[in-house]
């Protein structure tokens, strides 16, 4: 089900999404690309500006809506998604995004974000996931690779990073996906992914702080390596990768496995990909190597799983609906009067 | 509904008037003691009785069975005059076992009566309740000062249900209707109210509501049988203002109060909030509602409550938030957030015993200082509180009214003392009520070429400009604002302007509140008795007992709490001393003092119980002598 509305007036463009304030992130920084795609992608979807909220926590990335023509909260660490799911709950007509970063996200407001994912409100998270603490100067973030060594952990990191789209999956999350600040157009095809969702869109963007963080992803995105160690997910397409197409992935029972099709391996052999795959959804959630580990898989980008489930929003909607339709509208006088009264002459 | 026959001529012990008893249901937390004291209440309305109640019960749902903390009360005063505390102390105590009598017989007066359960002394009973081996009150007479009234309540019980098919312990549960109707015998009543409700809530349940119902007739049959009283007692309707009246909690009038401000305000309800006693009510309440377009949500944590309604109020809904003290801990900063943003938000504090977990199920006023200085930075907020179980509806409808007229949070302080007491309400029809005007900004006037969210009206008010309005898309948030562009800033004399403004406009707002009156007393005199919240009761009984000895004495009352009425100083200044008693260790005496350098003196109790009376008689003959 897709949420694009009709166009009214005449068609807007990426600049009428752009506001009067300067951006102030670091000349450089990943956020600047996520920020164009978005502005790229809003003209396309129809919705007319008035209905768009973005409401952000605390963080660079939570500086987005101030850069936004739209409507938009800067809200306090970690409780973008709360305050999200309550203007969800009342005003479903609104297109509402949330931005947000690996340490609003998923530290400090964790638990929201969990929460917001098993009600399966109709919004869409765009986690900023840079792996470092950046307002703060560079501390680690729960999605942080171990031994990591910041200002915070001189003798390096002793946490366990977080898997992001695994927890999503864990919280039941109906959309889930990644893309990656350095390849614009597929992450507009996952940002039009995502809105085009009904219900909570779970959209990881891997983003490159160059200041505290540099090249965390660049194995991924960048052009020597990225076809060996990133696998694009296609609808219905085997999971083939390599610069030359030339490798691919097969599922052993659930065991998933590497090989070459050079060997005699047929890419009809290889794992299809299936985005209502609940089973296979959480597989590939799990292919999360190390990329510098021998004989490790390839990270995947794309839509990892979508699948629909009533939203909060429209479910609330109609308890309210069923209750008027049976018992009538609530009627002030008759409530304060309630069942039992008496009269003092 | 089937009409109850007494078996016997219900003539035969004489009826007695009587002004005023107050009755204390004690027993273990098992015992349905609650349940047995808000029927006998709702019964007690309905005859226009006046009356006040006290629930008291432990935090546990079921504490160690027949222990002295596992005791479950519930105070009943009920009168034919004015009343307007749960009483001092008991005319009557039912004590289902040998620790509810433990627990309350310090509060039973001299020659009172005593309904004791004779199966709740036996020797484990004793023993749990601490009495020496071998010693039972109810044989040793040590009771000679009480009229003791010994039954087996369960062994009556369980006879009286001997051809229902239930076990033992189904049987048993009904012990408390026995009692009931052994009351209602007692006090000449009709016993419609409790039948009806039976129906109500066991009617699914054909063997349980046969039960209730025969143990609650064999109660009042047994009254009638053993003539064991000389008397049974009636008091006369109560010489209340005219008018129709329902029993009400303060809890449910706190609820009704948000649903009459939701339709006058015309602005759907959006409850954010996460379970905590004693404001759990509230969101049941709501909740049954919804066919008044109420959406209640039950959120992860008191954070997600909190910042839920922040994001309804953003969208144009009337957001509320309800809590108790630790969960407003917990909301503080989400608090700060909607101060700086300026959008309309109620927080509901039902006051419990703190800190910390405290005493969740008893009561206090100790969150006071809480809601005037518990956020970072400069962040002044309004503050209301309500005074009695009823006047929870009016401080709701007061507080909501603020919140929307003036575009920002507002604090409801109420206790767990008024949340869960009840008394009969005069209530209001929705034509008594005064409509609350709510203006959304809808488009840009002529004259403006841009958005400016934070430009101010007369009230130093921004405009309540919500997502779909064309032209108006703008953003909001916690950083320093500023003036008029709400344009993030870190000037810092925009910052200094911003910040006195913000208190500005909170001080403001005592323009728009009513002047500050007296609840009674001379206009100027010996001693001015200030209050807050739910001691309102305690003080006005007193001061009224000091009243008719020809004292000095006045009672101002506060609804509002910041900011105060402007005319608070000018009263205070009026008397030659000022007492303030509160239930904590001295908080409203801070403000007071630090605001009016009035030399005010506190009268404190920290004790979990509401004040009394005559406790407050001798604190005030003090100051007087």
């Amino acid at each position: 089900m897709s949420d694009v509305a009709t166009p009214q007036g005449p068609a807007l463009t990426a600049k009428d999404f752009a506001t009067d304030q300067e951006v102030r992130w670091c000349p450089g920084c990943g956020d600047y690309s996520i920020l164009k795609q978005v502005q790229t992608i809003l003209p396309q979807t129809g919705i007319p500006r008035e209905d768009i909220v973005i409401i952000s926590g605390i963080g660079c990335s939570s500086r987005f809506p101030y850069y936004m023509n739209t409507y938009g909260m800067h809200s306090i660490h970690g409780r973008a998604t709360a305050i999200a799911s309550g203007l969800k709950a009342t005003r479903p007509e609104l297109s509402v995004w949330i931005v947000t970063g690996d340490g609003d996200a998923l530290s400090i407001g964790g638990n929201h974000t969990i929460h917001l994912l098993r009600r399966n409100f109709n919004v869409n998270i765009l986690l900023f996931n840079n792996q470092i603490y950046g307002l703060t100067k560079g501390q680690y973030s729960p999605t942080s690779e171990i031994n990591k060594v910041t200002k915070s952990t001189p003798m390096g990191s002793l946490d366990h990073p977080f898997n992001p789209l695994a927890l999503a999956m864990g919280a039941d999350a109906t959309f889930i996906a990644r893309s990656m600040d350095r390849d614009p157009k597929h992450l507009q095809q996952m940002l039009l992914r995502s809105h085009g969702h009904h219900g909570a869109s779970f959209l990881e963007i891997y983003q490159n702080c160059n200041i505290f963080n540099d090249g965390a992803f660049e194995i991924f995105t960048e052009k020597a390596t990225k076809p060996e160690e990133a696998i694009f997910l296609e609808q219905g397409k085997p999971l083939i990768y390599g610069a030359n197409k030339d490798k691919g992935v097969k599922l052993d029972g659930y065991k998933p496995t590497l090989v070459n099709l050079n060997d005699g391996h047929s890419a009809d052999d290889l794992w299809i990909h299936d985005e209502a795959d609940f089973f296979k959804a959480q597989i590939l959630t799990r292919m999360f190597d190390n990329p510098s580990a021998p004989g490790h898989f390839p990270r995947p980008f794309g839509v990892f799983y979508a699948a629909d489930r009533p939203t909060y929003e429209d479910e609330m909607q109609l308890q309210i609906e069923e209750i008027i339709a049976t018992k009538g509208k609530g009627k002030l006088d008759a409530l304060l009067e309630g069942k039992e009264t008496w009269v003092i002459e | 509904m089937p009409t109850f026959v007494p078996y016997f001529n219900i003539m035969s012990v004489p009826t007695q008037v009587v002004e005023d008893v107050v009755i204390k249901f004690a027993g273990d937390s098992g015992d349905g003691m609650q349940l047995t004291g808000s029927q006998f209440t709702n019964n007690t309305a309905l005859i226009g009785n006046d009356l006040s109640t006290f629930p008291d019960f432990p935090a546990e749902i079921r504490a160690p069975q027949g222990t002295l903390p596992g005791v479950s009360g519930y105070q009943l005063h009920f009168s034919s005059q004015r009343i307007f505390t749960p009483g001092d102390t008991c005319d009557v105590l039912v004590a289902m076992n040998a620790a509810a009598l433990k627990v309350n017989l310090k509060g039973l007066k001299q020659g009172g009566i005593i309904i004791a359960n004779t199966d709740g002394f036996d020797n484990k009973n004793l023993r749990l309740a601490n009495y020496p081996e071998g010693v039972n009150p109810l044989e040793d007479g040590s009771l000679q000062g009480y009229e003791l009234h010994k039954i087996d309540v369960t062994k009556l019980t369980r006879e009286a249900l001997k051809d229902i098919q239930l076990g033992t312990k189904e049987k048993d549960r009904a012990k408390n209707m026995f009692v009931l109707g052994f009351l209602y015998w007692l006090y000449n009543r009709d016993m419609t109210s409790t039948f009806s409700f039976l129906h109500d809530k066991f009617g699914k349940q054909p063997d349980i509501l046969d039960s209730n119902i025969k143990a609650l007739q064999a109660g009042y049959n047994y009254g009638d049988t053993v003539e064991a009283f000389a008397s049974r007692y009636k008091v006369s309707k109560a010489k209340l203002p005219a008018g129709k009246y329902r029993n009400i909690t303060g809890n449910t009038a706190l609820t009704y109060g948000l649903i009459a401000a939701s339709e006058m305000a015309n602005l759907p309800i959006f409850l954010g909030t996460y379970p905590i006693t004693p404001a759990s009510d509230i969101l049941h309440e709501l909740a049954r509602h919804k066919n008044f377009g109420i959406r209640t949500y039950q959120a992860e944590d008191e954070i997600a409550g909190i910042t839920a309604a922040i994001g309804a109020a953003y969208g144009g809904s009337l957001g509320i938030t309800t809590t108790s003290g630790p969960g407003m801990a917990l909301k503080t900063e989400a608090l700060g957030l909607a101060m700086m943003l300026e959008i309309p938000l109620l927080v509901v504090n039902i006051q419990r015993g703190g800190p910390s977990t405290g005493l969740p199920t008893k009561t206090e006023q100790s969150d006071l200082l809480q809601a005037y200085y518990g956020r970072n930075g400069e962040s002044p907020l309004p503050v209301i509180s309500a005074s009695s179980p009823s006047d929870c509806f009016f401080a709701a409808y007061e507080a909501v009214r603020i919140a929307v007229q003036h575009m920002t949070p507002v604090i409801l302080l109420s206790d767990g003392y008024i949340a869960n007491g009840a008394e009969p309400w005069l209530y209001p029809q929705t034509s008594d009520l005064k409509p609350i005007e709510v203006i959304f900004k809808k488009a840009l006037s002529e004259d403006e070429p841009k958005f400016m969210p934070y430009l101010r009206d007369e009230k130093l008010v921004r405009p309540w400009a919500v997502p779909g309005t064309p032209g108006l898309e703008h953003r909001i948030g916690g950083l320093e604002k500023e003036d008029i562009t709400g344009n993030v800033s870190y000037d810092p004399d925009n910052h200094e302007r911003m910040v006195k403004i913000r208190q500005a406009k909170v001080d403001m707002i005592a323009n728009y509140i009513p002047q500050q009156t007296l609840d009674s007393g001379p206009e100027k005199g010996d001693v001015l008795v200030l209050g807050w919240g739910s001691t309102y009761g305690a003080i006005k009984s007193a001061v009224a007992t000091l009243q008719s000895q020809g004292k000095s004495v006045a009672h101002a009352h506060l609804r509002h709490m910041r900011p105060f009425p402007s005319n608070l100083g000018d009263i205070l200044h009026n008397y030659k001393k000022v007492l303030i008693p509160e239930l904590n260790n001295g908080q409203l005496i801070k403000i007071i003092r630090d605001k009016y350098l009035v030399d005010a003196i506190g009268y404190n109790k920290i004790k979990g119980v509401p004040l009394t009376r005559s406790e407050l008689v001798s604190a005030i003959s003090e100051m007087l002598a």
